[in-house]
């Protein structure tokens, strides 16, 4: 009884193809954004913007790029933090080489190095599939940290190897304060969120996913693998290098080939699984749930339990409370928390009725 | 019925085809005529589903020619096939599982869409124009095979004879020339095998499709086919009209077994 559809009819194809087609839906997700792009950035204080609403968006945009690549084209991808290393790198070099270059270009260019390196490490899955390109990509990961450590010329020769990304400025404007760094990065990821989801749901996310579901049928339909492949692989790489340019420039501030390790990668893939694999609400949700958890078991643990485990204790507690959640949720809801959401907005419709 | 049969569409000539040692087909010949229905019959494992897949590009015969429209065709990849206008289903479902049944049939379409992925990423303008100019073509042949009411259901949740049905509708979808079914009938029961035979019937003539046809059910291929190939062992035993077939003594030693 929440949602009150009835008298909503569609009357075009067009309504029919809507991301939102019920007007409660998009009311409620006008005035989402309105609160996350307006209400947040006035309201939240220092703590909030920076260490947890920044990294949950900068998140959610390399989860869609892996659920782009894993989710939707079905190519398993252990190289996520790689593409996100070459992106923040890439991105500080044009701005630290090319005289004026404007921030969001070299975000742009940022995704299309990162996009160049993709469709390079993506050529194996033309041959191999499943855990085997997991493997490939794999190789991915540590070639591309190596490469960035041996050769100093991608970090201007900075003897510990760490770089501190430039002020941002757009426009004359300097992006300084963490609300200014928060509205930008909630700019850029909603506006390429958008485009993500105007993807998969058009003719190139039905070629991915049907590369996926039968790749045999994809083929006797007209569709190219190698094409269809490699297009996953450079979107998604585009989406994961975008994210490691605004991981360096809006989140961090200094970035080192390191801290792209596969850790990074494991912890992008936690979140597209948890959150729903193929799907783009999904990686938002997993992103948040990644990052907040710990945060609120950080604050619980010593609440519920005070002293009285000593430190070492309390911080291996909350590592077993977290992986036990995990696995809690995989057993409740194995496609993630957008399957959880869209089955309680079913629910919705028809409660308190039974049918 | 008076379906009138047209030039030969697809000639194929001594194609053989071996797996390593294994031969699957072995100096087969027979043509297709256009807007006929063509049967390929013979026991399992005569080597019907290999022939399809030679037909459209999966399978690449170490011998033989394939004409195609007068043309000799060359090795051929399967998304060249579809650029041809040849279209299938097969024997085992393979639908995309993930997608839902409108999904599944737009991807029929696929070849004829021409916006590319940065149109798609934009979409309003001419991505949704195409989308919603394909939607109505595939809504008419979801209207064709009466299933409409399952449109937006994931395939995976339909029980078996309805995906065959919206398998032959992700097919049509593509408007192709010559449709391969590789037993569309198998599995089903006596009146959703009716259903099929009326839709395959209708589809040849409504929009003159050329159909090849693997089947098992004898009593379906002998009332529908225009012609029939049998196949036995991968060799070709027998050729011609339904009534020929049936009464040629090679075609009942291979189904039934010689007199001993």
């Amino acid at each position: 009884m929440l949602y009150r559809e009835a008298g909503q009819f569609k009357s075009s194809y067009a309504e029919d193809g809507r991301i939102f087609p019920i007007r409660q839906d998009r009311i409620g997700f006008a005035l989402l954004m309105l609160a996350f792009g307006v209400v947040v950035p006035l309201l939240a204080n220092e703590y909030w913007l920076k260490a947890i609403l920044t990294p949950v968006l900068i998140f959610s945009l390399a989860a869609i790029g892996l659920n782009i690549l894993t989710g939707y084209a079905g190519q398993l991808s252990l190289g996520s933090a790689a593409f996100m290393a070459v992106g923040a790198f890439a991105a500080y070099n044009f701005i630290l080489r090319v005289d004026g270059m404007p921030f969001l270009l070299a975000l742009a260019l940022a995704g299309l190095a990162a996009a160049l390196v993709g469709v390079l490490f993506g050529l194996p899955s033309l041959r191999i599939k499943g855990f085997y390109l997991a493997v490939a990509t794999l190789a991915a990961q540590f070639f591309i940290v190596w490469v960035l450590v041996k050769f100093p010329w991608f970090s201007n020769h900075s003897s510990s190897g760490v770089v501190t990304a430039q002020e941002v400025r757009i426009l004359g404007y300097a992006f300084v304060s963490p609300e200014a760094k928060y509205v930008l990065t909630f700019a850029v990821v909603a506006v390429l969120a958008l485009a993500a989801k105007n993807l998969v749901r058009s003719a190139t996310g039905r070629a991915w996913m049907a590369v996926r579901d039968m790749d045999v049928a994809a083929q006797v339909i007209g569709f190219r693998l190698m094409r269809t492949k490699l297009l996953a692989f450079a979107v998604s790489s585009f989406y994961c290098g975008v994210a490691g340019a605004l991981y360096a420039y809006t989140y961090i501030g200094t970035v080192e080939p390191e801290g792209f390790n596969l850790d990074l990668s494991f912890k992008i893939l936690f979140m597209i699984i948890i959150g729903g694999v193929g799907s783009i609400l999904g990686a938002f949700l997993g992103a948040a749930f990644i990052v907040l958890l710990p945060i609120l078991l950080d604050n619980l643990v010593p609440a519920l339990f005070g002293d009285a485990l000593g430190a070492g204790f309390a911080s291996n507690l909350q590592l077993i409370i977290f992986g036990g959640l995990i696995i809690f949720f995989l057993i409740v809801e194995p496609h993630g928390l957008a399957r959880l959401w869209q089955i309680a907005k079913e629910k919705l419709r028809l409660w308190p009725f039974p049918h | 019925m008076a379906r009138q049969s047209g030039d030969v569409i697809v000639d194929l000539r001594n194609i053989s085809l071996r797996f390593g040692g294994v031969k699957a087909l072995t100096d087969i010949s027979f043509d297709v005529r256009e807007h006929e229905i063509r049967s390929i019959i013979g026991p399992n494992g005569a080597g019907k589903s290999s022939m399809l897949n030679v037909i459209n590009g999966v399978y690449h015969p170490q011998e033989g020619q394939i004409h195609f429209r007068g043309q000799l065709r060359r090795r051929m990849e399967p998304h060249h096939a579809a650029e041809q206008g040849i279209a299938r289903t097969f024997q085992n479902i393979a639908l995309f599982k993930g997608m839902t049944v409108l999904d599944n049939i737009m991807t029929g379409r696929a070849l004829k869409m021409r916006c590319n992925f940065l149109q798609h990423a934009f979409y309003w303008g001419a991505a949704q124009r195409e989308e919603t100019a394909h939607r109505l073509k595939v809504e008419e042949i979801i209207e064709f095979l009466e299933i409409q009411s399952i449109r937006k259901t994931p395939v995976g949740r339909l029980p078996y004879g309805l995906q065959k049905r919206v398998e032959l509708a992700r097919a049509l979808a593509a408007e192709p020339h010559i449709l391969l079914l590789d037993e569309p009938m198998a599995g089903m029961n006596v009146e959703e095998k009716q259903d099929m035979c009326r839709f395959i019937l209708d589809v040849n003539d409504h929009y003159g499709t050329t159909i090849v046809l693997i089947e098992h059910d004898m009593g379906v291929v002998m009332d529908i086919s225009d012609r029939v190939v049998v196949l036995d062992y991968g060799r070709k035993i027998g050729d011609g009209l339904p009534d020929e077939v049936k009464n040629d003594p090679d075609v009942i030693r291979a189904y039934l077994g010689g007199a001993h």
